[in-house]
């Protein structure tokens, strides 16, 4: 293998799902000159390319699109505004960003086959490598270790992508809405599915996946339980589903076998950060991401970041528009004429929120601040980001459904000096 | 009369509303926080359509499928029957993004299209 250096970019980005797409085309936009989009899948797209269904786009675009389409139209911009991609790229490597006079610059390494190893060195970094699913070894699951058991996005990307259908009777664990959407698709392919389990006593995927992927085919779903075990070797049999108590812990006696062949995992996405924490960048325990501040810089200055990889969206229009945000400011940092404004503000989740992201504001531009709550208050709600930054009423308040605070750059940028942090908050009205 | 009962999707609040209803014309609604309840009830007494995707059977591209959608919503009722016709059918590269794959499919009036490219 040769390492072989290779011509300055401007901007680079890591990963070419809706965040990175949006990132590259902002940041030309803005006046990059070089933009290069890495991605170890053979074509960009992201994980959207699996996504079949519709429900993409509907606030950028005004219509609902599927994940492909969806991605073509951003894809298509990238490339007439200049943005150059290399699929097949996988990113191996971070270096810690060094001081070139009065700026940084980032420097990492990507494995390719029609490159082999490269150090690529550029202006600006925008991490956008999204999330990944939590797999079955995470989950202490009793039993075996049988075949059949994936995740619902491994199950997409084989049913979609390969027309592969894992198997003919299936179960799915946790209520991400991706189990859900995956149990309406092998419905439709001619498996059944014998439930849904969600250890919580609320759902975790959206209420419009609940009514259009298990209502409208009559599939059940169970609230309060769970698998615990695993039944048969080498394939799956079945799986032993328990109730759990108001204690959260299982309910003795309560175990009943349900046989099936395949096993979907839907029990949370968390963001991918090797290469954030090679880099020694530093990660907020709350989202699992980088801290950014509200130009989506990270605790090194010149490595933005955005998307599922900063904190795990709803939607991915909103992933688009902050990989917008990431990307414009990428640009200007890397054409040494990023303006931020004032001093950074801390953010806190305070009562009932979970997490909430940027978690440092400077004032520099309006942003929208999402938050997830901690638990579900099922009516009038009112959410506030203290020292009169925000307050607005909510009709429901869901862990599922991210909530967004409006936050102006004037109201941040006045607030006074002996402010070093404001606290973000949802409780009932 | 008839009564159902189903989960409003006009905003991510997420009603549970009641509907009554005589041949698919709403007689009356319950549960709804705002009148696009009972506009949704409405729509879901007369027939539920909703966007229908699959794939489809690709020879010798790029992927062994294609992702298709119906270029409207289509009744929820014809959902498996739209999928055996889409089953009945092998696409050949190249394969265009918003090409027809199926004209009026069953007879509903609406087409299937592909939802990416396949190139060959």
């Amino acid at each position: 293998m040769t390492a072989a250096q290779r011509k300055w970019i401007d901007v680079a980005v890591i990963g070419a799902g809706p965040a990175g797409v949006a990132a590259a085309c902002a940041a030309r936009t803005a006046g990059a000159g070089r933009v290069v989009v890495f991605d170890r899948d053979a074509e960009p797209g992201g994980i959207l390319q699996q996504c079949v269904h519709t429900g993409f786009g509907l606030h950028t675009f005004g219509e609902e699109l599927t994940g492909p389409e969806y991605m073509h139209r951003y894809i298509e911009r990238a490339r007439r505004a200049g943005v150059e991609f290399e699929p097949g790229a996988a990113v191996f490597g971070m270096e810690k960003p060094e001081s070139r006079g009065d700026r940084q610059s980032a420097a990492f390494w990507v494995s390719s086959a029609r490159r082999g190893v490269e150090r690529v060195e550029a202006g600006a970094v925008v991490l956008a490598m999204g999330c990944r699913e939590r797999p079955a070894g995470a989950l202490g699951l009793a039993g075996t270790r049988p075949s059949g058991v994936y995740t619902a996005g491994s199950a997409q990307r084989l049913l979609n992508m390969g027309g592969l259908l894992p198997g003919r009777r299936a179960a799915v664990m946790g209520t991400g809405d991706i189990g859900l959407i995956m149990a309406r698709r092998m419905t439709l392919e001619g498996a059944s599915i014998v439930g849904v389990f969600e250890i919580m006593p609320w759902v975790s995927g959206l209420r419009r996946n609940v009514a259009q992927c298990l209502d409208d085919f009559g599939i059940h779903y169970h609230l309060n339980s769970s698998v615990r075990e695993l039944r048969g070797y080498p394939a799956l049999e079945g799986a032993v589903v328990e109730k759990i108590g108001r204690d959260g812990k299982p309910i003795q006696g309560s175990e009943e076998f349900i046989p099936c062949d395949t096993l979907l995992l839907a029990v949370g996405l968390i963001p991918e950060n090797e290469l954030t924490r090679m880099a020694g960048i530093g990660i907020n325990p709350a989202t699992n991401g980088p801290v950014v501040n509200d130009l989506m810089q990270t605790s090194c200055e010149c490595v933005f970041a955005a998307g599922n990889a900063v904190a795990v969206y709803d939607l991915a229009d909103f992933v688009s528009r902050e990989g917008e945000r990431a990307g414009r400011n990428a640009a200007m940092y890397a054409m040494g004429r990023l303006a931020k404004g004032g001093r950074d503000i801390a953010v806190i989740p305070g009562e009932n929120v979970r997490s909430a992201s940027p978690q440092i504001i400077t004032g520099t531009e309006d942003i929208a601040l999402y938050l997830r709550v901690s638990s579900p208050i099922e009516g009038k709600c009112r959410l506030e980001v203290s020292e009169g930054l925000f307050s607005a009423d909510l009709r429901c308040a869901r862990p599922g459904e991210m909530n967004t605070a409006r936050l102006k750059a004037s109201d941040i940028a006045s607030l006074p000096h002996y402010i070093h942090s404001v606290a973000v908050r949802v409780k009932e009205a | 009369m008839e009564r159902m009962k189903f989960l409003c999707v006009s905003c991510p609040f997420g009603c549970f509303l009641t509907a009554e209803h005589e041949g698919g014309k709403l007689t009356g609604v319950s549960g709804n926080a705002c009148p696009a309840g009972e506009r949704y009830a409405a729509r879901e007494v007369s027939g539920p359509v909703r966007s229908f995707t699959t794939t489809a059977r690709v020879d010798g591209g790029m992927l062994p499928r294609c992702p298709v959608r119906s270029r409207s919503p289509l009744p929820l009722s014809d959902f498996f029957a739209v999928k055996r016709e889409i089953d009945g059918i092998t696409l050949k590269p190249p394969v265009e993004i918003g090409q027809t794959i199926i004209k009026n499919v069953l007879e509903t009036g609406v087409d299937i299209i592909a939802s990416r490219s396949i190139p060959s």
